[in-house]
């Protein structure tokens, strides 16, 4: 279970403090599915880097079932349970994608093995495993073999930033079918931020955040009706829409 | 079987994975020739005129492997050696060299290998040199190496080169000259620390119609240590080269990357590219999320860089 107390985040802006994670609390109980969405620049990756220890709080306590990992660093984060796929991943120039799997797994995996984590975000393993990680892949390559890096090994919480971003359809429902599994296997707390309807549709809850503050956040039944009209209305309202 | 002592032993087990005495090879020790063996399609010949082999391999070569380690453990040594080899046309070969310098003592131990490459026409030479030093002594380890290679029409040359650790000082020598059709593939790897120095300097021209050529070099420089390198690729005919540098700089390391390109032919497409920076930081925080020190990410990158 991930339990996020009174989570804050500032950055200092030209001698201005901006909080762009403003005393966030939530909790994800074990095989929970907790979506998180809003507008762009609303705060989502950024609470995601600070769950990741990518980013520092400034305030607030992050429990890991009973484990206080607020003062952890990234690597005892991530030694504690914590995955996190990029939004926008790195590229590496000479690490094959099997190397990289490997690495994430923390063992040497087996072809078969591979083979496996690469099905599940739409690729063929004969095409990839000994491909490079560098300006050779796409952007949307990048992203899948990205998410395929979480699913190597298990976690107690996985949080993907925008996984549907740049990943094309047919790969996107091997995606949707493999979150639906992790899901159904109820073990572990999965963490999306997404603005995808499909995604949203899996969740057990739902958080929108919007100028680093939680706007709503419950269960699915309760937010989704409201969510819609919300998005509807921000899209294409002609009276006091943003766009 | 000759036997080898234990530190000559060492040595191999770094420059030369794989090496036995048997097949075609030819082991220097200490500057002298210490076993040698031929194939039945490679023959190695001691130079009658001065230090160093004469390699001959024939058309009917197919995808076989002659090695040919060099161990100076001998502080205050100085080894100099020519060889030669002479591929015919047709022939597919792997050729391993290697050299290692274990200097225990106060004195400077060096080698300079000056290897030509004579290839015929429609050969496959695949050329892995890997260079090596270690001991405790205070004197430098020193390897400066001269590679002259012509290739001949419709052959393929891959050229791949590492600098593990543990060298002092090296001035890195190539020349290439490529006939028509003809492919080069150039692997650099090198990776300096301390107070060591580097240089690279390689040259290739490009005669022949239809020929390519792509040098890619990868180093890592960390604490004091230095390192210059200057590739430079001239195209006389219709053909296509890219070069690509990229280096990774640590600590207080220097790191010079002065690539060249001259176009003497309106057919001539040449490309060059580098870059040296510290490592990022994004590719450290993904290693991080995976359960990686800080110290263990960054050996990830380098290892994986230079791999």
């Amino acid at each position: 279970m991930l339990k996020v107390d009174n989570l804050t985040f500032e950055v200092n802006e030209e001698g201005r403090k901006r909080c762009l994670v403003n005393h966030i609390s939530f909790e994800v109980k074990d095989g929970e599915m907790l979506v998180i969405t809003g507008p762009n620049g609303g705060g989502k990756s950024t609470l995601a880097k600070v769950l990741a220890g990518i980013e520092d709080a400034n305030g607030g306590e992050i429990f890991l079932d009973e484990e206080n990992i607020t003062g952890y660093d990234i690597d005892h984060r991530a030694n504690a349970g914590i995955g996190y796929a990029f939004q926008q991943p790195p590229r590496f120039k000479g690490m094959t994608v099997k190397k990289m799997l490997s690495l994430a797994a923390g063992k040497e995996l087996t072809e078969a093995e591979s083979c496996k984590l690469l099905s599940a975000v739409g690729l063929c393993s004969a095409d990839y495993l000994n491909r490079q990680m560098d300006g050779t892949l796409s952007g949307g390559e990048m992203k899948r073999l990205e998410i395929a890096t979480v699913l190597a090994k298990p976690h107690k919480v996985s949080i993907f930033d925008e996984p549907e971003a740049g990943i094309d359809l047919w790969s996107f429902s091997m995606l949707i079918k493999r979150f639906e599994e992790i899901h159904k296997e109820k073990k572990e707390c999965l963490i999306l931020i997404s603005h995808q309807e499909r995604i949203i549709q899996m969740a057990d809850k739902i958080m929108v955040i919007e100028d680093g503050q939680v706007k709503e956040y419950g269960t699915k039944e309760d937010v989704l009706p409201t969510l819609f009209q919300q998005k509807t209305g921000r899209m294409c309202g002609q009276e006091g829409g943003t766009c | 079987m000759v036997q080898v002592d234990e530190t000559t032993q060492g040595v191999l087990n770094q420059i030369s994975e794989g090496f036995e005495q048997k097949g075609a090879y030819n082991l220097r020790q200490n500057g002298i020739p210490l076993c040698h063996g031929d194939s039945e399609h490679i023959k190695i010949r001691k130079k009658e005129d001065k230090p160093g082999i004469d390699i001959l391999i024939d058309g009917e070569t197919k995808g076989e492997k002659v090695f040919i380690p060099v161990v100076v453990s001998v502080s205050g040594m100085t080894d100099l050696v020519y060889n030669d080899f002479y591929v015919a046309d047709g022939a597919d070969v792997t050729i391993v060299a290697g050299c290692g310098i274990h200097n225990g003592g106060c004195n400077d131990s060096r080698h300079d290998g000056i290897h030509t490459f004579h290839v015929g026409k429609n050969a496959n030479v695949r050329y892995e040199e890997k260079h090596y030093g270690e001991g405790n002594g205070t004197g430098q380890r020193i390897l400066n190496p001269v590679t002259n290679i012509e290739i001949g029409e419709n052959s393929v040359f891959t050229l791949d080169t590492v600098q593990i650790k543990g060298v002092d000082s090296t001035i890195r020598t190539t020349n290439v000259v490529m006939d028509a059709n003809s492919k080069l593939f150039v692997l650099e790897r090198l990776m300096t620390d301390g107070d060591q120095k580097a240089e690279s300097d390689i040259e290739v021209c490009m005669n022949g119609s239809g020929s390519s050529a792509q040098i890619i070099s990868r180093s890592v420089g960390k604490g004091n240590s230095s390192q210059v390198f200057h590739p430079k690729a001239v195209g006389k005919n219709k053909c296509h080269a890219h070069i690509q540098c990229d280096s990774i700089i640590m600590d207080h390391a220097q790191v010079g990357s002065i690539p060249e390109i001259q176009a003497k032919h309106v057919d001539a497409a040449i490309i060059h590219e580098a870059a040296i920076g510290r490592i990022n930081d994004e590719q450290l925080l993904k290693l991080r999320t995976l359960g990686m020190t800080e110290a263990e990410a960054e050996n990830v990158i380098i290892e994986n860089f230079l791999s």
